[in-house]
């Protein structure tokens, strides 16, 4: 059947207290500014303790269940590398990891900014204005971490920009 | 009054704007997810949120500000409402004046729960009209049917949620609020609120008959919603799992069920009739199915195995295709643990040494049970480690008795502990009993709430304050000891030592603030503390 409906399916990975849901956040708050249908979904149940958070994004014209289906995830973005392999099987065949090493944190202004720098790497897969994820950042951040939230993201959109031109430094994985 | 700005808000924060926005003159609950950002959310937009001890005391507090004519809401996590289920039975028949919703947060799958009940049960036990939201919008509209509800039958309406629909961000475009509540006041009636026996017998006449009526409304009503569809295959479905099963199947046609008690067993029977094949996709229980099936309905249920857990896409793609063969495991990620630095740690590692045989309870602590340190031999419900402990001690030789301690939470003690403190006294063990109550300030598991013992209410603004050595000393507790278990683990070890063998029942108090949440809850304090004595 074909899928009337295309949603994108986009999962955010990592331990608690690495800003897993405020990077989902900043996402769906961007996808909801231009204009898709979007839900968003998160297990944070004890997260609290340093715990594996996850939530799924999904956007589209329509959207049902809040819950990327098992395997069907366009996009992981991995904030801890030790949470990479768990969480490989939720993406589909040709679906592109976002993993921490695609850019250097140490160049971060804040090193907690990793979480929306893999946004600017990711944002460069996804069909939303520039300006649209400038205004989801200042949204859903306090003033006072805009300045070093914004150049992580450029960082990371630079990485993606360059991954996407050259040797694909956000790789498509291949599932066998 | 209708606003249709568009807006992305989770369902917790949905009920807590319907709620807000309907004029609800009382909220109160207790934290526990998936279910506390409702109260916190509603504090935050104005309105007249707290946190009570426990459930069955924000029910009870809810029920009455409902006598007086007010619209009041409890909110409160699958377990809690356990420990509200006293009140919340005899409410169905005493009926209420204004409004009163009751929330229940189930938590399907336990992402953070000791068990996954299935409170749907609760309404047919008790007898209470039930709504089940599927999004965030109808989180929002459902809250409001629910304080309409409640108002033109007189009932307390049950809000069932679960982990899902409360966390997820969805979009709500429309809101329209109820309209403005009357104002309270105390309406007499003796005989509708007083449950002696001869009162309670009309009251469950008239209870069972406004169910029949509110069945026959919901068999036409706007929370029975029927889309049309493929004749081949038909589903009837409620909650979250609605959603999956729209995505599933988008051709199916389907029956949406929102008042999912009293159901509407002719719409069911007509929609099964037309169907060559009828599914029910429900998650927790086969609570739909088994009740349509009694009726004498055809419909299929889904399989054993799909009881446990949440459902997804994946899954309800199973169920409909009959697919029996074993499921992946999903994900497993790294479980929580005690934080690095948390101040119990020196705690747990005494009773390691000490090889004491710890009755555990609700709250971060329950971690201790986990390596390295396998701490903690029970957890059973909020409070029980005092009951439990004392059980043990009444029973094994006294040798090994002496090995039992209690562990508990301030804010878990203030919520069940203080009954299990009251039998330590009246029927103390022969070899007597240590209760260790671990005060770090908060409710923390849960995000650091307040509570009674941090003399801040759910808003951090100063309120009374319950000093848990005090109320040790005047239940006649003599042996109270109030030690900081970094500053002085030393003097810990020693007292706990002491205290498991000396014969008598002894209360020591572990305080020192939740290391991680200590910046903001040190923050709260200095706020909340008057002007004048600030530097």
């Amino acid at each position: 059947m074909n899928d009337p409906t295309p949603v994108t399916n986009i999962i955010i990975a990592g331990l608690g207290g690495q800003g897993v849901v405020t990077a989902a956040a900043i996402l769906a708050e961007a996808a909801f500014r231009a204009g898709h249908n979007i839900k968003q979904s998160e297990i944070r149940g004890m997260s609290q303790r340093g715990g594996s958070v996850s939530t799924d994004v999904r956007f589209g014209p329509a959207v049902y269940s809040p819950m990327t289906p098992p395997g069907e995830a366009d996009y992981l973005v991995v904030l801890a590398p030790d949470q990479i392999e768990i969480h490989r099987p939720s993406l589909r065949p040709g679906g592109r990891l976002i993993a921490p090493d695609c850019l250097d944190s140490a160049a971060l202004e804040n090193r907690k900014s990793l979480n929306v720098g893999l946004l600017g790497a990711l944002s460069t897969c996804l069909d939303i204005p520039e300006a649209v994820w400038h205004e989801a950042i200042r949204s859903v951040l306090p003033e006072k971490l805009h300045a070093a939230n914004l150049q992580a993201f450029a960082m990371g959109r630079a990485c993606g920009l360059t991954g996407a031109s050259g040797r694909g430094r956000i790789p498509v994985v291949s599932l066998p | 009054m209708t606003t249709t700005e568009r807006i992305l808000i989770s369902g917790n924060e949905a009920v807590a704007m319907a709620a807000f926005e309907s004029g609800v003159a009382f909220a109160s609950g207790y934290p526990g997810t998936p279910s506390t950002e409702i109260l916190e959310h509603l504090s935050a937009l104005g309105g007249p949120a707290r946190w009570a001890p426990n459930e069955k005391v924000a029910l009870e507090v809810a029920l009455g500000a409902a006598f007086g004519g007010g619209r009041a809401l409890a909110a409160m996590k699958h377990v809690g409402l356990n420990v509200a289920a006293d009140p919340l039975f005899s409410a169905a028949y005493t009926s209420v004046n204004g409004a009163l919703v009751v929330v229940s947060a189930d938590d399907p799958g336990m992402a953070s729960s000791q068990n996954e009940q299935d409170n749907r049960r609760y309404a047919v036990a008790a007898g209470l009209p039930m709504l089940e939201p599927s999004d965030s919008q109808e989180a929002y509209d459902f809250t409001v049917a629910a304080i309409e509800l409640s108002e033109r039958w007189r009932l307390p309406v049950l809000l069932r949620m679960t982990t899902r629909v409360c966390h997820s961000k969805t979009v709500v475009r429309a809101r329209r609020p109820a309209a403005p509540p009357a104002p309270a006041r105390f309406e007499r009636d003796v005989r509708g609120r007083v449950m002696l026996p001869a009162y309670g017998r009309p009251a469950h006449r008239r209870l069972r008959e406004k169910l029949a009526r509110i069945a026959e409304w919901n068999e036409t009503g706007p929370l029975t919603r029927r889309i049309s569809g493929d004749r081949e295959l038909g589903i009837i479905a409620s909650g979250v799992a609605f959603m999956h099963a729209r995505e599933v199947a988008p051709s199916a046609s389907m029956l949406k069920l929102g008042l999912t008690y009293p159901l509407p067993m002719g719409a069911i029977a007509n929609f099964a009739a037309t169907a060559e094949r009828c599914v029910v996709i429900e998650e927790g229980d086969p609570f739909l199915a088994e009740a349509i099936r009694a009726a004498g309905i055809t419909v299929e249920a889904k399989p054993e195995p799909f009881r446990f857990g949440e459902l997804n896409v994946g899954r309800v793609r199973r169920i409909l295709a009959g697919d029996d063969s074993p499921e992946p495991e999903p994900p497993r990620g790294k479980p929580p643990a005690l934080c690095a630095a948390c101040q119990y740690l020196p705690v747990f590692e005494i009773f390691r040494k000490l090889n004491c045989i710890v009755s555990g309870d609700i709250g971060c602590s329950t971690l201790g049970a986990l390596p390295p340190y396998e701490a903690v031999d029970s957890c059973v419900c909020m409070g029980a480690s005092i009951g439990i402990g004392l059980g043990l001690r009444h029973v094994l030789p006294a040798a090994e008795a002496r090995r039992v301690v209690s562990v508990i939470g301030d804010s878990t003690f203030l919520h069940s502990g203080m009954t299990g403190l009251v039998e330590m006294i009246y029927n103390p063990p022969p070899t007597g009993h240590l209760l260790i109550i671990l005060d770090n300030s908060t409710t923390a598991m849960t995000g650091f709430q307040e509570h009674a013992g941090s003399g801040r209410a759910l808003d951090h603004q100063p309120t009374g304050k319950v000093v848990l050595e005090d109320l040790a000393r005047a239940f006649g507790i003599e042996d109270v000891h109030v030690i900081d278990p970094v500053a002085e683990s030393g003097e810990l070890a020693r007292t706990i030592s002491e205290c498991l063998g000396n014969g008598r029942i002894n209360v020591i108090v572990a305080r020192h603030t939740c290391v991680l949440g200590a910046r903001q809850i040190e923050g709260w304090a200095r706020a909340a503390t008057p002007a004048e004595t600030a530097p």
